[in-house]
């Protein structure tokens, strides 16, 4: 497993290359779709990206938890967390070792 | 929100675009997410949130239907955390971890 950490960048460039945008708008069009996938998660419960995965938005009910470092009990707000439930497809591309 | 439905949003934006060439941007988006992620790399797109890969310990499980037991191989799932600004849009502009 190689330990690489890819970035905005890296995924720009991708479609520099395979689609043939300039930098700028590549870059551009990127954060506008991570930007329309959070703004649609601030309405709806739930983005499907077939074959890649679903974003769900999960509602957790406030409960009491405890500061790891100090021990002493803090209440946890109620909140609502995204989760991520990747495709099949790409449970199986991720699940073996390919070492 | 739908894949489709991602597209026909950024039609309206980047109308000199063509609708296959849209298609294609995002595919190219998620694949190369999906592709550092089965070579076991890291994906950190700020703001949005980060792709990683969490290992699984190997482990004996059951067949729920017939009850027999069955070895579950270590496995590798990706694993997504939102990042600080998504954590805040989706609990109305507050990141509830950093009340």
């Amino acid at each position: 497993m190689s330990n690489k950490t890819v970035t905005r960048v890296e995924i720009s460039d991708a479609i520099v290359r395979e689609v043939g945008l300039t930098r700028q708008e590549s870059g551009d069009i990127l954060d506008r779709v991570l930007d329309l996938i959070g703004k649609s998660l601030e309405h709806e419960n739930e983005v499907k990206l077939s074959r890649f995965g679903n974003f769900v938005v999960r509602k957790k009910a406030a409960r009491a938890g405890r500061n790891p470092k100090t021990g002493v009990e803090a209440k946890i707000s109620a909140r609502r967390v995204v989760t991520f439930k990747p495709s099949p497809l790409l449970k199986s591309a991720v699940e073996t070792d390919k070492d | 929100m739908l894949r489709s439905e991602l597209i026909a949003r950024l039609a309206e934006e980047y109308s000199h675009l063509r609708h296959d060439d849209l298609e294609k941007i995002v595919a190219v988006i998620l694949d190369e997410i999906a592709d550092a992620l089965a070579d076991g790399n890291r994906v950190e797109l700020r703001g949005f949130g980060a792709f990683s890969v969490r290992e699984r310990k190997p482990r004996t499980g059951r067949n729920p239907r017939t009850g027999e037991t069955v070895e579950v191989k270590a496995k590798r799932v990706p694993f997504f955390r939102p990042g600080k600004e998504l954590r805040a849009r989706v609990n109305g502009g507050d990141d509830p971890e950093a009340r």
